[in-house]
């Protein structure tokens, strides 16, 4: 009887252990993933910068062509939110914070009588937000670990043909932001219409004169060519932290069960001694119980 | 003569960064050369090759598909989607690229390959 338990806990140990060796993988894997998608963030930024800096340029420059691409609406009627998660899960509390933060802003909204449309990029928000019945426009999934620049291409082509064609009046994304190895939030920020100050040189205090910049070709058809560019690499700029952001997560995620892990071992371990020891203690007693009734026994025939 | 920093960027990299005394590329309206204290212009770049002209007289070029060109102060920054140096250009992709081009963008852009990998 003691002994099948002592078998039970033998195996339950093995199991414990096998399950840390995989969230040791993963665990590893997730941290060499983290310095490779910073460096891809950090190669992305001079070209996210450029583009977002001629747009405003442009934008400061033609005003009359800027009007519904500029600035913050005050009631949007139609919006499209874009949310970016994770194609799989393991990662703590990574995709449910970004997609909880995104179902709060469409609730709110709605009840406001704004209208919303999703647009979801990694599958656990196809999941998530199907559970929930929350209706999802379009959704990318099979990047989320290492989104491409061709990957943020089809998604941004989608945001920008519904605004450029006045279908929505504002573009949020709601993302995770990669602030530092240690500090990542849950970010909305506008997408579209570009909000101001998101070039440096736009706000700068110079007061320059209309018509300043020459524009190749002139505004409207610049500016009909810049936007693509610039949601393109907006949303790239967005994937690329996230991702970063998703092995991040993951990489504490799988550092805290591989902890986990060995404390359960220990603890299972303990019980298994004991359990053994207990069995030890009650065969000796037998033993000794058994010598001893075998002894009067014989004793008793003797004075017979 | 006097130089001015050229960057040449794509989302995954910097391509290009560097000091030139004159920079040749193409824009939606034509060809156009930049010195050094050209004023202030953004422009879309067509398919095609640019040039960058060093102060020791060499000079580098690269197939860029299509983006932006911004000059502000000084400085000259070329955004593009897609962009290639000369010396990172697969000569023989880029022909069987422009023979199996079906639309006037994808000639133009093996076109721009092939110019810019041939000329170095």
């Amino acid at each position: 009887m003691a002994g099948g338990q002592e078998r039970i806990l033998r195996r339950r140990i093995r199991s414990v252990q096998a399950t840390k060796k995989i969230t040791r993988a993963m665990e590893l894997i997730a941290a060499s993933q983290i310095v490779r998608a910073q460096n891809r963030i950090s190669a992305a930024a001079p070209y996210q910068h450029a583009v977002a800096d001629a747009l405003g340029c442009v934008l400061a420059d033609s005003p009359v062509a800027g009007g519904r691409l500029v600035g913050v609406p005050d009631a949007p009627e139609k919006v499209m939110v874009l949310a970016v998660v994770a194609d799989r899960g393991l990662c703590g509390g990574y995709n449910f914070s970004v997609l909880r933060a995104a179902e709060r802003m469409v609730a709110a909204g709605s009840s406001s009588g704004q209208q919303y449309r999703l647009v979801t990029v990694g599958r656990k928000a196809v999941s998530y937000l199907r559970f929930r019945g929350q209706p999802v426009e379009r959704s990318f999934t099979g990047f989320s670990d290492r989104p491409s620049f061709a990957d943020a291409r089809q998604v941004a082509s989608v945001l920008t043909e519904s605004f450029t064609a006045g279908e929505v009046d504002q573009v949020l994304v709601v993302s995770t932001r990669f602030l530092s190895a240690g500090t990542q939030v849950v970010e909305t920020r506008q997408l579209l219409p570009m909000p101001l100050g998101a070039s440096v040189r736009h706000e700068e205090p110079e007061n320059r004169p209309l018509g300043f910049t020459e524009l190749e070709p002139d505004g409207p058809e610049l500016i009909e060519d810049l936007l693509p560019r610039y949601v393109e690499a907006a949303v790239y700029g967005s994937l690329l932290e996230a991702a970063a952001s998703e092995h991040t997560a993951r990489q504490r995620a799988m550092a805290a069960a591989t902890e986990n892990a060995d404390e359960l071992t220990k603890t299972l371990r303990r019980v298994m001694n004991r359990a053994r020891q207990d069995s030890v203690t009650t065969e000796i007693m037998e033993i000794v119980g058994g010598a001893e009734a075998l002894r009067q026994m014989s004793q008793s025939i003797e004075e017979i | 003569m006097a130089t001015f920093p050229i960057r040449l960027l794509t989302p995954e990299s910097v391509l290009m960064e560097e000091d030139a005394e004159a920079v040749f590329l193409r824009t939606v309206e034509g060809e156009i050369a930049f010195l050094a204290g050209h004023i202030p212009l953004v422009g879309a770049v067509a398919p095609g090759m640019v040039r960058v002209q060093h102060a020791d007289g060499s000079e580098e070029r690269a197939a860029v598909h299509g983006g932006f060109v911004r000059v502000d102060g000084d400085s000259v920054t070329i955004a593009a989607p897609v962009a290639e140096l000369a010396s990172q250009i697969d000569v023989e992709r880029a022909r069987r690229a422009l023979e199996a081009a079906e639309s006037d963008e994808s000639v133009a852009r093996a076109q721009a390959r092939l110019d810019a990998a041939a000329a170095s």
